[in-house]
């Protein structure tokens, strides 16, 4: 079980977090004219990396808010979380 | 019955305490510390079992977790418990154990056929002979695998013990308590670190409570119990024995099975069987010590066979002889020390040793005993069939390739020392890449991947100085990083004999003419012919050798087998062994019990129960309850003799009459507050919500970004900037982290606050033609008249006294209320509903009753919004807007989403409006059309009309927009139904809505 660092709360076990997916992908602007392959990149393609990872979870069963995890998908290892609107250099 | 195999004055056992045990349905007596298998050995018991493969008789060959042979099948407080290894089992007043993987008994096994067949069964046997024909593995080689094979049978009735589950942080975890463990368990603690020392045995010490050492003036037991006393002692120490670290996983997670009551007859009142422990730890100290590692020779599974140290723990540690007339088989000093224990208690044993002329104490010590010692000789086989009675034996060349003349001498056991396999389990587990080391011809942890520390002789060091030295140091260096202390303790002078140099020499060869099995995986039945064959069918990765063979795939995972299987490999293969590599180990380390793993988490604590706070009275008017999603809710209200059925059709019927109250607590309720809120909503759902007004409320229809429909609900606007969400029970949670994402990581800039309230209201549904007058008497101060309350209109009041909600909205077609209060006046209002609606005969109905009456309605719910379905497949694309963007939208106007004969909601009703159609059922064109028939839709929910007294159902059905009127079939393979039917509308009932708005 991973041992994730939420950023409002500190060291939380897994069991208490829910998963949310690639971090890095944006949803695009509503009421923007955008091209199906676009909206499809948004909605389903996702690049399943093996490595460096920015991901989103959701601290459910602690403060409720969506954070950034940094984690490499091969060894589970976590170099850094983020708050939803920490700017990640 | 004496213990004939028993000795006087030696070992740990209690001897005033006398214990009664029966195996395989003989009385025996044992004494409190002994373990099942050291009382069966001295009752002079060694035939306990038959192996996997070719039912050969099986005795006993280690002592502890890495026992291959003795498992049995253990009764205990009336129940059974299969997989117990006799080894790690303590003796309890009225044990009852039973061999397993025999038929009809142990001594006479007509498996036994297999071991003379056995020319037959060569590795991968399964693999090529069940493959064909094809139809024969369901009738005749599954059946017959079946019965032949089996490590014991589970219990079929309910276990009714109970295991926790505990969760724990320390600074430093340590796995085993032998010396390593025990020094680093010291310097840490002394050092203010939160310590937890776990040893798997009942008793703490490891290799000191065997070995023949001396530390700091006191003997290695003693110097043990000292540190152990000390270290009970103290607040920042938890010490646990019978509790096995079996797994390591991420982030410097370990799980460990503590044993609480395994070894008592009967579990205490208010204690636990097992604990499972939970440890979050910031440093891994593994002790796990070294296992024996077997030599192999032809009949080297013969009962009387096992390894040195076993011999020699149960003698020292149970006063018990495994023999009176030893053989000991060595290729390295290990062995001296047990025939010198055997020597010590007035046993002769003969010791044979493969190296040519080694030198050290220990050998000069038996040389000096008159222990009679064969050097450069091997035991080429053992003799005897359920148990050795003597063993042919020959010196072997310098070259290990020659063996000389064959001789053959008595002796009732042959104690095998092959050296030693560091136990790196643990840290392999942890990610630790291994390595190999020469010195030893074992795997040693390398270098780590979390926070982990192997030490003494699970690093590969065999000698107690290095050993206690290296293990305080570490204890006192990481337990420094944590506390920043640095208390220094001194190192206690420690008095050993050095060992020479092992033999690499591990595998007798067959002399000329004989064909033993030499078997390497003693549970599993994988010899030395096996992995042969394997490597010349070709397989060459030990990944693969190792599911061919099955060699170490048994339940003890191959713990005294898998170095001699790589041997072997890399032998034939003319590797090395780290080029070969070794297996994946995998958690857990040894066999843990399924209930362990459950815990407490069983039966209706499998998960979390929630009530209304109207469940009392539920309960008291005759509820019949089903659960919906974690809730119990009321599925009807049981009248005389009724049946679901009729309960149901009356409550319906009822409420359509009448009127009905439901508790409808369990919908999940969001409050939504904020300047922005309406704007968050008209991004959420699909229609149009930026000018509701305050006081009214709206239907609404949630997609996902796929255009799915993921919920549907109303919310209410309760003030400017505060709304009043309501969703289905089932997606309340899902909803509320939605509507978190997109403000939380989408639209930041939306300045709205959601928080479910879905516990502080309790809900209670109002419906059917009377319900206005009802709700006239519960609110005689408000106007609740058609005018005074619209439909969707939304009132605050107060219900005698009561702060109350009342919406006007309706699930059942009818005209109907919501009431909300504060849950803890659920109860009240519920009684004052029931109360004052007696004289409009008003009824509780159940989910059932409201199933009824929004199928017939032809409301969509659940069954219909089922992950796969968009908002024109359930006929709510009129809540589309045009005019704005809202979640999925982009989505709508994919191809399959516009496709002309796109699916839609309709009704079905039964030619002969009699036969119920089951849920789930496919509608299709021609009944009698081959398989597979074309599928055109299916039944999403079935109810008895209340209003027509037939049968109505709902179907999602292919092209359902131009299907009203036609004729089809439901069939139901499952149900052995065909049922002719008529396509209708979904809104059975009043499609123009007249009553909602009455």
């Amino acid at each position: 079980m991973l041992h994730i660092k939420c950023p409002h709360c500190g060291m939380r076990s897994q069991n208490e977090f829910s998963y949310g997916g690639d971090a890095s992908v944006k949803r695009p602007e509503l009421n923007k004219e955008i091209s199906d392959e676009e909206w499809d990149n948004f909605v389903y393609n996702r690049k399943s990396l093996r490595g460096k990872h920015l991901e989103l979870w959701q601290h459910l069963f602690g403060c409720r808010q969506w954070i950034k995890v940094e984690r490499d998908t091969a060894t589970h290892e976590i170099f850094n979380t983020y708050k939803a609107d920490e700017e990640i250099s | 019955m004496t213990q004939k195999f028993r000795l006087e004055n030696v070992g740990l056992i209690n001897r005033d305490k006398k214990l009664s045990f029966k195996f395989n349905g003989k009385t025996y007596y044992g004494y409190e510390g002994d373990t099942l298998a050291s009382a069966l050995i001295a009752n002079g018991v060694h035939l306990v079992g038959r192996s996997f493969k070719y039912h050969r008789p099986r005795g006993f060959f280690g002592a502890g977790v890495d026992e291959p042979y003795a498992i049995v099948q253990l009764y205990r407080n009336n129940e059974t418990e299969p997989n117990i290894k006799a080894t790690e089992q303590e003796l309890f007043e009225g044990l009852e154990a039973k061999s397993v993987n025999c038929w009809p008994s142990v001594n006479f096994d007509i498996g036994a056929i297999n071991n003379f067949l056995k020319i037959f069964l060569p590795a991968g046997f399964y693999y090529k002979t069940f493959m064909w024909p094809k139809s024969f593995w369901y009738r005749v080689y599954e059946p017959f695998i079946r019965k032949a094979a089996g490590l014991g049978v589970a219990s079929t009735k309910h276990d009714k013990e109970r295991y926790e589950h505990k969760y724990e942080y320390c600074d430093l975890l340590i796995a085993g308590s032998g010396p390593s463990g025990l020094a680093s368990a010291y310097a840490a603690a002394k050092n203010g670190a939160r310590v937890i020392l776990a040893e798997d045995k009942p008793r703490f010490g490891g290799s000191l409570l065997t070995s023949d050492v001396n530390i700091g003036n006191q003997s290695g037991e003693d110097w043990a119990n000292g540190i152990i006393s000390e270290l009970k002692e103290m607040p920042n120490v938890v010490v646990k024995n019978r509790s096995q670290v079996f797994g390591y996983y991420d982030h410097n997670m370990l799980v460990m099975s503590e044993k609480v009551s395994d070894h008592l007859p009967k579990t205490k009142k208010h204690h636990p069987k097992q604990r499972l422990w939970y440890i979050r730890a910031k440093e891994v100290l593994i002790s796990s010590g070294s296992i024996e590692r077997p030599l192999v020779f032809g009949n080297n599974d013969t009962p009387g066979v096992m390894l040195s140290s076993a011999a020699k723990e149960y003698l020292k540690v149970y006063g018990v002889l495994v023999g009176k007339n030893p053989l000991v088989f060595t290729n390295n000093d290990s062995g001296y020390e047990t025939a010198i224990e055997f020597k010590k208690n007035g046993i002769n044993p003969i010791i044979l040793d493969s190296r040519i002329n080694p030198q050290s104490e220990i050998i000069d010590e038996a040389i000096n005993l008159g222990i009679k010692i064969k050097f450069s000789y091997v035991v080429v086989a053992a003799q005897g069939y359920k148990k050795v009675s003597s063993a042919d034996i020959a010196k072997i060349s310098n070259d290990k390739k020659q063996l000389g003349e064959i001789e053959n001498i008595k002796c009732d056991c042959i104690c095998v020392s092959g050296f030693w396999t560091p136990t790196i389990h643990l840290a392999s587990q942890s990610g630790n890449k291994t390595k190999f080391k020469e010195e030893i011809d074992a795997f040693v942890p390398g270098t780590s991947k979390q926070n982990e520390t192997t030490l003494g002789a699970a690093n590969g060091i065999f000698t107690l100085g290095e050993t206690l030295k290296s293990s305080f140091t570490a204890g006192q260096d990481l337990s420094k990083k944590i506390t920043n202390k640095d208390n220094k303790i001194s190192f206690p002078n420690v008095v050993e004999k050095i060992s020479s140099q092992h033999d690499k020499f591990w595998c007798v060869p067959l002399p000329k003419g004989k064909n033993y099995k030499r078997f390497l995986d003693f549970q599993n039945d994988v010899a030395v012919s096996d992995i042969e064959i394997a490597l010349k069918e070709g397989y060459r990765s030990i990944e693969h050798v190792k599911r061919y063979t099955t060699l170490g795939m048994a339940t003890d995972q191959g713990k005294t087998s898998n170095l001699n299987g790589l041997q072997l490999v890399s032998d034939i293969e003319n590797k090395v062994v780290p080029a070969v590599g070794h297996t994946t180990f995998r958690p857990p380390y040894t066999p843990i019990s399924i209930g362990a793993i459950v815990g407490r988490e069983v039966g209706k604590h499998s998960k979390p129960t929630r009530k209304s706070p109207m469940h009392s009275w539920h309960e008291k008017n005759n509820a019949v309850f089903v659960d919906a999603g974690v809730w119990l809710r009321p599925r009807y209200y049981k009248q005389g003799n009724e049946n679901l059925f009729e309960a149901s059709k009356r409550e319906a019927k009822n409420v359509r009459t009448n009127v009905g109250v439901c508790d409808v607590t369990t919908l999940g309720k969001i409050d939504i507050k904020g300047p922005d809120a309406a704007e968050l909503l008209n991004r959420v759902y699909t229609n149009a919500w930026l000018k509701l007004p305050v006081g009214k409320a709206r239907y609404g229809v949630m997609l996902r970004e796929d255009g799915i429909v993921m919920d549907d609900g109303t919310t209410t606007r309760i003030s400017e900037n505060h709304y009043h969400m309501t969703t289905t029970t089932a997606q309340a949670a899902n909803v509320l982290s939605h509507l978190e994402y997109y403000l939380q990581l989408v639209w930041p800039e939306l300045n709205v606050n959601v928080v479910s309230t879905t516990e502080q209201w309790a809900g209670a549904a109002i419906a059917g033609p009377k319900s206005r007058k009802l709700l006239e008497k519960l609110f005689p101060n408000n106007d609740v008249s058609n005018e005074g309350l619209p439909f969707m209109g939304y009132m605050e009041s107060e219900l005698f006294g009561v702060k109350a909600r009342i919406f006007r909205i309706s699930f059942s077609g009818e005209l109907a209320y919501e009431v909300n209060v504060e849950s803890d006046n659920g109860q009240f209002m519920w009684e004052k509903i029931i109360e004052l609606g007696k004289e409009f005969q008003v009824q509780p109905y159940g989910t059932e009753a409201l199933s009824t009456l929004r199928i017939e309605m032809g409301h969509v719910a659940g069954s219909e919004l089922d992950g796969r379905t968009i908002s024109y497949d359930t006929s709510l694309e009129g809540l589309i807007s045009k005019k704005k963007d809202f979640i999925g939208k982009r989505s709508l106007n994919r191809e399959a989403f516009t496709s002309s004969d796109r699916q839609k909601i309709v009704g079905v009703v039964p030619l002969d409006k009699k036969t119920s159609i089951p849920e789930g059922s496919h509608l299709v064109k021609d009944a009698q059309a081959p398989l597979p028939n074309k599928k055109l839709g299916h039944i999403s929910a079935s109810c008895w009309s209340v209003e027509y007294d037939n049968p109505f159902s709902l179907a999602i059905l292919k092209d359902g927009k131009n299907m009203i009127g036609e004729k089809l079939f439901v069939m139901s393979p499952l149900k052995n139904k065909v049922i002719p039917v008529e396509i209708v509308s979904s809104h059975y009932v009043d499609p123009k809505g007249e009553r909602v708005r009455s």
